[in-house]
């Protein structure tokens, strides 16, 4: 709280005080410009960790609650099969609903291979039920010991196998993105602590005036962080609108189909790049006050 | 004021000078002269804590400048004006912000009719809004004095104040420094114009101490 407000007074600032230090054009383009570009790619960085996490939510959610049933028999036994199979999941604890796929569904599942107008009734393909969970879910190992009491032909399919990689690389792509945006920052921090430096070695003289005439350390320093801070938050503001406009500008989710499921942001999140050029003005504040710091204890 | 106790500046090129013992106290009126090149522009950069003595102690105040960090050295700076040799102005801001810079760095701010009366007692009103660099020398030098007295310092360290001044103006400002010792401040003049130091002597009770040979003494009457 305490450094929120002195931040806030930074930026109200002193003009007056200001003005001692000569403005610098090229330290001043190097700072917007490098807060832009990275503002900039943290709005990509940010939509990907916000639509991988929602990849990772629903992929869990969904694949966690379905799960297949496979009835594979003689075509003379699948329709006694199929009924004792959902004779059996009807009474399975944690079975919401157990339906047979008709067979217009599976055409539609096939169709994609195989073309439309798939004589699908005549061909020796297994029947699927799908099942849809409820509560905790049922036991896989107990539904399947009973099955296989009482349905030869069915083979369960609970998703287990192929979820767990899908929802791991969503849930690692998301840190990757954290990470990126982590790099963003401290590349940010990096970028203006050269500037800045660069800025407090060019007025070395300035610096040494301001002294004599009885300057303190802080205040000589506050001279540059207020600037440099003003900058990043400037440029980050541009960086971010752009980025903003540049995500708007991607292909619908519909367009771009499956695994892109919109990136981008939804609803509430479309606040999160708010953040950015905040953040990316903290980010300065503390950079150009070490360095400021650091390098007046130097030049004493 | 302003105390150095068997005090010694020497640099890489060897001891400049020691055994400096010297005592400005409060309302006194000092010159010091010397040679060039003896030593006078670095006494004083030990007076307002810029060099550090190499053996001795300064004390400013009544504070030994060696257990000084670099704020309280800025926080003394406060109360000893100085004019500096080289001037030492910000070449991008007006002259008349230069003069302000001290209220400016302790956030303070002057009342602007005083600047006006500060800028005419300089007789620089019309060159207020100049940069540094556009002034003459003489100009330049009027207005570190009007800078070094702005803050109402209890000290005054001028270097060479007329170093680039016609006799007439050299009296004027000579006569403003005076004025300041009348009001109760401690002065410090270093210079090599013996006219000056003459013309100061019918007017005020000044010593005159003289570095030379590394160490400093009290010039006689035979000036
Ligand atoms: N740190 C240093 N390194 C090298 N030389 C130095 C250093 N400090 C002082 N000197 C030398 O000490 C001498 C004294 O310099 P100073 O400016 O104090 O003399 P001054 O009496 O003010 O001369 P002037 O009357 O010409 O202004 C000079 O020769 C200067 O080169
Ligand atoms: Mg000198």
């Amino acid at each position: 709280m305490e450094m929120l407000r002195r931040m806030l007074g930074l930026l109200a600032g002193d003009p007056q005080a200001d003005r001692a230090v000569p403005p610098t054009g090229f330290t001043a383009r190097l700072t917007l410009m490098s807060a832009a570009a990275m503002a900039f790619l943290a709005v990509f960085a940010l939509a990907m960790s916000l639509a991988t996490g929602r990849l990772a939510d629903r992929w869990s959610e969904e694949l966690a609650r379905t799960s297949t049933l496979r009835i594979s028999a003689p075509a003379d036994q699948m329709q006694a099969q199929t009924a004792a199979a959902v004779e059996v999941l009807r009474t399975t604890p944690g079975v919401a609903e157990a339906r047979p796929l008709t067979a217009e569904e599976q055409r539609a599942l096939l169709e994609p291979w195989f073309g439309p107008d798939l004589p699908v009734e005549t061909l020796p393909i297994p029947q699927l039920i799908e099942i849809i969970e409820e509560g905790e879910g049922y036991d896989p190992a107990g539904l399947r010991a009973r099955l296989q009491a009482e349905v030869p032909g069915a083979i369960l399919d609970d998703h287990g196998r192929w979820r767990e990689p899908l929802v791991q690389a969503a849930g690692r792509l998301r840190l990757l993105a954290w990470v990126s945006i982590g790099l963003i920052a401290l590349t940010t921090a990096a970028m203006i602590t050269l500037a800045a430096n660069a800025a407090l070695a060019a007025n070395a003289q300035v610096i040494r005036v301001m002294r004599l005439v009885g300057a303190r350390d802080v205040y000589i320093a506050r001279a540059f962080v207020r600037r440099f801070t003003l900058r990043a938050l400037v440029g980050a503001a541009v960086g971010t609108v752009l980025g903003l406009l540049a995500v708007l500008a991607l292909p619908s989710t519909d367009v771009a189909g499956g695994f892109l499921t919109g990136l981008g942001f939804q609803g509430w999140h479309w606040l999160w790049p708010l953040t950015i050029p905040p953040l990316a003005a903290l980010v300065s504040f503390f950079a150009t006050r070490q360095a400021a710091l650091r390098s007046l204890g130097e030049q004493s | 004021m302003i105390e150095l106790d068997n005090v010694a500046y020497s640099y890489g090129g060897g001891e400049l000078f020691s055994s400096v013992t010297l005592s400005l106290p409060p309302g006194s009126f000092h010159f010091l002269t010397g040679p060039s090149g003896a030593g006078k522009t670095t006494l004083l950069k030990l007076c307002y804590g810029e060099l550090t003595a190499t053996a001795g102690q300064v004390r400013l105040f009544g504070q030994d400048t060696r257990s000084l960090g670099r704020d309280d050295i800025a926080q003394l700076r406060r109360r000893i004006g100085v004019v500096h040799q080289d001037c030492q102005f910000l070449d991008h801001l007006p002259v008349a912000e230069n003069i302000a810079l001290p209220l400016t760095v302790a956030g303070r701010d002057g009342a602007p009719e005083d600047l006006e009366d500060l800028l005419g007692w300089v007789g620089l009103r019309r060159q207020a809004g100049q940069l540094p660099p556009e002034l003459s020398g003489g100009e330049r030098q009027r207005a570190a004095l009007a800078r070094a007295v702005i803050m109402s310092p209890d000290v005054i360290l001028a270097d060479e104040p007329t170093g680039n001044v016609d006799w007439d103006m050299s009296q004027r400002l000579l006569t403003l420094l005076i004025e300041l010792n009348r009001m109760g401040k401690t002065v410090l003049i270093a210079t090599h114009d013996l006219s000056l130091i003459r013309a100061a002597k019918s007017e005020v009770e000044a010593r005159v101490l003289r570095l030379k040979d590394r160490r400093i003494q009290a010039a006689g009457a035979n000036l």
